[in-house]
């Protein structure tokens, strides 16, 4: 701690060359902050997958239909709790830039297995009651300006022709990685009118949302609940939803891995910054090591000031770059259609990651410069007229 | 006078690429306790050089080197760092002061080895400043003292953890005529008052009558003994 005033006069010398390093450690972080929020906000929506519900989709793929009777027959596997089913329906809401999830969904069972949608009970029962109304997250009402009794008009795709629904509902995302952007009606309203134009089409689900009753019996359920169906026109494929959503991300992988390489780009970009300042004073200071060498500083006293020195100007970038994330972050998840990003915050592990990073580059900065102090004798250091 | 230094066959050689550069040949002193010893002769005749070795910043070809009764030339990089910092003091031509730090903390720097609290330190710092005279300059930094003052904060620098031997290095080759007098009278009374061993390297002879005893050395021989 003795050394502490030293390594900060040290740090301060040069005062620009000092705050223009700090100003690049900070702008770097800012970059590496938000890639890693990026890359966070992308797996939170992994995270958030349930490893107590399963989804039961069609084996070929996800875009094909699954008949609504299988409903019976899922339910009545043993170790499954509620079946909840829905259907993808799109449209466009405006137009195509204000996209959003929009899911015909079983209105009894559907917020029962996913419980972090929170509705009040009198929103909930309403809903229920009318047929053709939806339920809509915090975000999307925020976002349009939606209140409770407003009519959403959508223009059909997948399911043709114009859609009223009456908003009677908008849930409250349970925690952050919670996405506040979906809307959901009632499938019945949906496949009535199916059923009328249509009737191929009728009576089928997107997909099956199984609550286990023991998360531990997984694969022994899926299997169970696949075989029911095996040699059927529609057999199923079902897996954990978490295994569904990494299955359904790892066609961003190659972006994703290409954002986490930028983001390590990043740390090094930060290491030569900090490296270059370093060198250059230690150059300037051969001198003075070597006063303080003649005086009786020893190799580790001589490694704790330039370390430090390097650490600290790292740390204080770090910590300017640190705070300035925040407001950036916040305003970028103003900015960012929630479609795209659901849940986008600054998470405590990207701080934590920042901090961590730096404060090994700090030290990884000033190996050089160390060493060369230290490899430099006490009488080649009084010589030295650079 | 009690032998304090013994130095026995000294021979220091410089390698530069492939050629061999003999700077100290067979040198063979021994300097008293409380002794005042100047050291002369022109460039390049291995007068800092000696000192240097004597003051454990460099290390001998061949040759032993006491003090105390120690054998200093056994010692590793950090024993001897550790010696320096409690037998030696350090004046050097150039002050070497650190710039960012004021004339107490400057005089700090060697007592921050020690295991001296805060008090102590202070206590230290004050006493070496008020007799080198300038108890009133404590909080300057070294750009604000003139050379004659920064060599004082420097020899206040070497005496304030109560060392043994302190070397000087050319200690007024860079002060004007008064200075350089203030200077030399402030080492003569360390020699006298507080009893310090002093080696001093010096061009000029005026500094050298301050000495108890004068070497000369030529093209590394020492070649009198006046």
């Amino acid at each position: 701690m003795k050394f502490f005033k030293i390594i900060l006069k040290n740090a301060f010398r040069h005062k620009l060359r000092t705050l223009l390093t700090m100003t690049g450690i900070a702008i770097a972080i800012i970059a590496f902050g938000l890639l890693r929020t990026v890359l966070t906000s992308w797996d939170a929506q992994v995270e958030v997958s349930s490893l107590n519900r399963l989804i039961t989709r069609q084996a070929v793929s996800f875009i094909f239909p699954l008949p609504y009777a299988y409903k019976n027959k899922i339910e009545a596997v043993e170790g499954v709790g509620t079946v909840t089913f829905s259907a993808w329906f799109q449209g466009v809401y405006k137009d195509k830039d204000h996209f959003f999830p929009r899911l015909a969904i079983d209105p009894e069972t559907y917020f029962d297995v996913y419980p972090e949608f929170q509705l009040t009970p009198e929103e909930f029962e309403t809903f229920k009651k009318e047929r053709n109304s939806c339920v809509i997250g915090r975000d999307i009402a925020n976002q349009y300006n939606i209140k409770l009794g407003d009519i959403m008009s959508i223009e059909g795709d997948i399911y043709p022709g114009q859609w009223d629904f009456v908003v009677r509902g908008i849930y409250q995302p349970r925690d952050k990685s919670t996405d506040g952007t979906g809307m959901v009606f009632h499938w019945n309203y949906i496949n009535e009118r199916v059923k009328e134009q249509y009737p191929d089409r009728a009576g089928y689900v997107g997909w099956y949302t199984v609550a286990l009753k023991d998360p531990d019996r997984a694969a022994e359920v899926s299997e169970k609940i696949d075989n029911l169906f095996k040699n059927s026109p529609a057999e199923t494929k079902t897996e954990t939803e978490r295994a569904f959503s990494q299955n359904f991300m790892a066609a961003f992988s190659a972006i994703l891995t290409a954002m986490d390489v930028m983001s390590f780009v990043i740390v090094g970009i930060i290491m030569l910054v900090v490296a270059n300042t370093m060198i250059m004073s230690a150059r300037e200071r051969t001198k003075e090591y070597s006063v303080l060498k003649t005086i009786g500083f020893s190799a580790k006293q001589l490694s704790l000031l330039i370390i430090g020195e390097s650490v600290l100007i790292s740390f204080l970038g770090c910590v300017i770059g640190v705070l300035m994330l925040f407001p950036v972050v916040g305003g970028f998840e103003q900015s960012i259609p929630k479609n795209v990003f659901p849940v986008f915050y600054l998470a405590t592990r990207t701080v934590v990651i920042s901090v961590i990073a730096v404060m090994l580059v700090g030290v990884a900065a000033s190996i050089f410069p160390l060493m060369k102090a230290l490899k430099t004798s006490i009488v080649d250091g009084f010589r030295y007229s650079g | 006078m009690k032998p304090i230094i013994e130095v026995q066959n000294l021979n220091k050689v410089y390698k530069k690429s492939e050629n061999e550069i003999k700077v100290l040949n067979n040198i063979n002193i021994t300097v008293g306790e409380g002794e005042f010893l100047a050291l002369m002769g022109p460039s390049g005749s291995g007068k800092t050089t000696l000192l240097n070795l004597i003051a454990g910043i460099d290390k001998p070809t061949s040759g032993n080197i006491e003090v105390k009764g120690v054998d200093i030339t056994t010692f590793g990089e950090s024993a001897l760092a550790k010696w320096r910092s409690s037998n030696i003091g350090f004046v050097f031509q150039f002050y070497n002061l650190i710039p960012v730090l004021t004339a107490f903390e400057n005089v700090e720097l060697p007592l921050l080895l020690t295991k001296l609290n805060r008090a102590q330190r202070v206590k230290h710092v004050e006493s070496a400043l008020k007799v080198v005279g300038l108890g009133d300059r404590m909080s300057h930094y070294p750009k604000q003292l003139s050379g004659g003052q920064e060599q004082r904060v420097a020899i206040a620098r070497a005496v304030v953890t109560d060392p043994l031997i302190i070397v000087a290095d050319e200690p007024t080759g860079d002060l004007d005529r008064n200075s350089a007098t203030e200077i030399l009278t402030l080492l003569e009374r360390l020699n006298k008052e507080f009893k310090k061993t002093i080696i001093m390297v010096t061009h000029d002879p005026h500094a050298a009558e301050r000495a108890s005893r004068v070497l000369h050395l030529e093209k590394g021989d020492l070649v009198d003994n006046l």
